[in-house]
């Protein structure tokens, strides 16, 4: 029995997810993996991804893992982290692409010239360091997380769900943005919980025990 | 509130140990790499920085071992550089462990190296790093350690890297590195104008009012130091806390 896939298609660094997920949750087995077999028979399934959205849908296309991610998300504790939030909905901007569409919604760009800081500055893209999260929702994955803590982010695009119901918490650059999001036995996050010391491990920690539901 | 400078300790890696020079010369030993890191990450650091400083090529494969170590304990963002000269070199770095990867004698060789690497593993692991020494009336990069003029601009420089595909700036003042008094803040100043990705200053922290200097003056993103926090005159949380009393944001 795998407690933990942690879906490889390709896109970026798992090693990270995976050592953080050993570190917190030793007692269960954690599995790196590109085969569906395992994603199917796995007791929970973490979604991560970094580098562009259209190359991270042809890898999974190319792979043959959208549907076992897909049946996932629509039936055990699913953590998507960064594109593997983005990659949720239905379309981005980046690179026109389209997602795996199992929530309303789209990926947008950060818009550069529009945004400084209360002094004046201009903001930078990507979107990179610690900012802090704002909960929106009661959820079990916020336990032991204080409300306003700080998660590391390095991204340039950020999704804007249809459904404001789903969404979990917000960050401000400058202007508010959906970071957090959770549906039923979902929950997807734009930061890197693995890159985020303490309060990263927590979420990890929560997700390695929680049940699928809020 | 939003998101908050970055402090990032340095650590100059040589056959396997931390060491600390002055100008990029005199190393003197500072100790183990991975107990080292962990001190930092207790501290409150942002992020670390390894900078693979080993002249023989028997040694290269130490830096690996040591980033596998320090990915297996140490939870926040990790970079790596020197040495770096071709794709699958960051690879390597990124399969040890590596969050991102620091590029800067071999993007002057070969600047499709960045755009290779942006385009396989993402911008946002690819950071590049220009050492920048004052010529006349601007700024010229070096390589090699600071020991060979390219005639390259460096503000023209760094707006060719992002072009190329370079996610974050790692912005060294080699007139300042290991003198201690403070960043070029000029320097720092025209390139973060300059560009739209985020600037690490880098050379020359010897107070913790740099620091601050380098954010407020300099425009940085974040703020890269090592000797300041090698031999305890301060804690990484230390000058957070001094940079949050001057009114900066920062993790605590």
């Amino acid at each position: 029995m795998i407690d933990i896939a942690v879906v490889d298609y390709g896109m970026g660094n798992l090693r990270s997810v995976s050592k953080a997920l050993e570190h917190v949750a030793p007692d269960k087995q954690v599995v790196v993996t590109s085969d569906p077999s395992q994603i199917d028979a796995a007791e929970r399934v973490v979604f991560p991804g970094q580098g562009a959205m259209p190359d991270c849908m042809r890898e999974l296309n190319m792979r043959g893992l959208r549907d076992a991610v897909v049946r996932a998300a629509a039936s055990k504790p699913f953590l998507g982290i960064c594109i593997g939030l983005q990659l949720l909905f239905e379309h981005s901007e980046e690179g026109n692409a389209a997602g795996l569409g199992i929530l309303p919604g789209n990926v947008v760009k950060f818009v550069k010239a529009e945004m400084h800081d209360a002094v004046g500055h201009k903001l930078k893209v990507p979107h990179m360091g610690w900012n802090q999260v704002y909960q929106t929702m009661q959820h079990a994955m916020w336990q032991g997380i204080p409300d306003g803590e700080r998660f590391y982010y390095v991204h340039s695009y950020y999704v804007v769900p249809d459904n404001q119901e789903i969404v979990a918490g917000y960050s401000e650059y400058p202007a508010r943005f959906t970071s957090v999001v959770a549906q039923d036995n979902i929950f997807a996050v734009q930061f890197h919980p693995e890159k985020s010391q303490h309060a990263g491990l927590q979420l990890l920690s929560n997700f390695a025990r929680w049940n699928g539901r809020a | 509130m939003g998101l908050a400078k970055r402090i990032i300790p340095c650590l100059d890696v040589t056959d396997g140990r931390v060491v600390k020079g002055v100008n990029f010369l005199e190393l003197r030993d500072a100790g183990d790499p991975v107990e080292i890191a962990k001190r930092y990450d207790d501290q409150g650091a942002d992020e670390l920085t390894f900078l693979d400083i080993t002249a023989s090529s028997d040694n290269r494969g130490l830096i690996l071992h040591i980033i596998e170590e320090v990915a297996s304990q140490v939870f926040i963002p990790l970079t790596v550089g020197g040495g770096v000269r071709e794709v699958e070199d960051v690879r390597r770095l990124l399969n040890a462990g590596a969050d991102k990867v620091s590029i800067n004698t071999s993007a002057v060789l070969n600047p499709q190296l960045v755009a290779d690497a942006a385009g396989r593993f993402g911008s946002q692991c690819i950071v590049v790093a220009i050492d920048a020494k004052q010529v006349g009336d601007h700024w010229e990069v070096f390589t090699h350690g600071g020991r060979k003029p390219t005639g390259l601009d460096a503000v023209e420089w760094a707006r060719k890297m992002t072009e190329l595909g370079a996610g974050e700036l790692l912005v060294t003042s080699m007139d300042r590195d290991g003198t201690k008094t403070g960043f070029n803040l000029p320097l720092n100043r025209a390139i973060s104008d300059a560009v739209d990705v985020p600037i690490i200053a880098s050379g020359g922290v010897g107070s913790l009012m740099h620091l601050v200097e380098g954010v407020q003056e300099g425009g940085a993103d974040a703020v890269l130091a090592a000797s300041i926090f090698h031999y305890g005159e301060f804690t990484v949380r230390q000058a957070k806390e001094y940079m949050r009393d001057h009114g900066i944001e920062v993790r605590l």
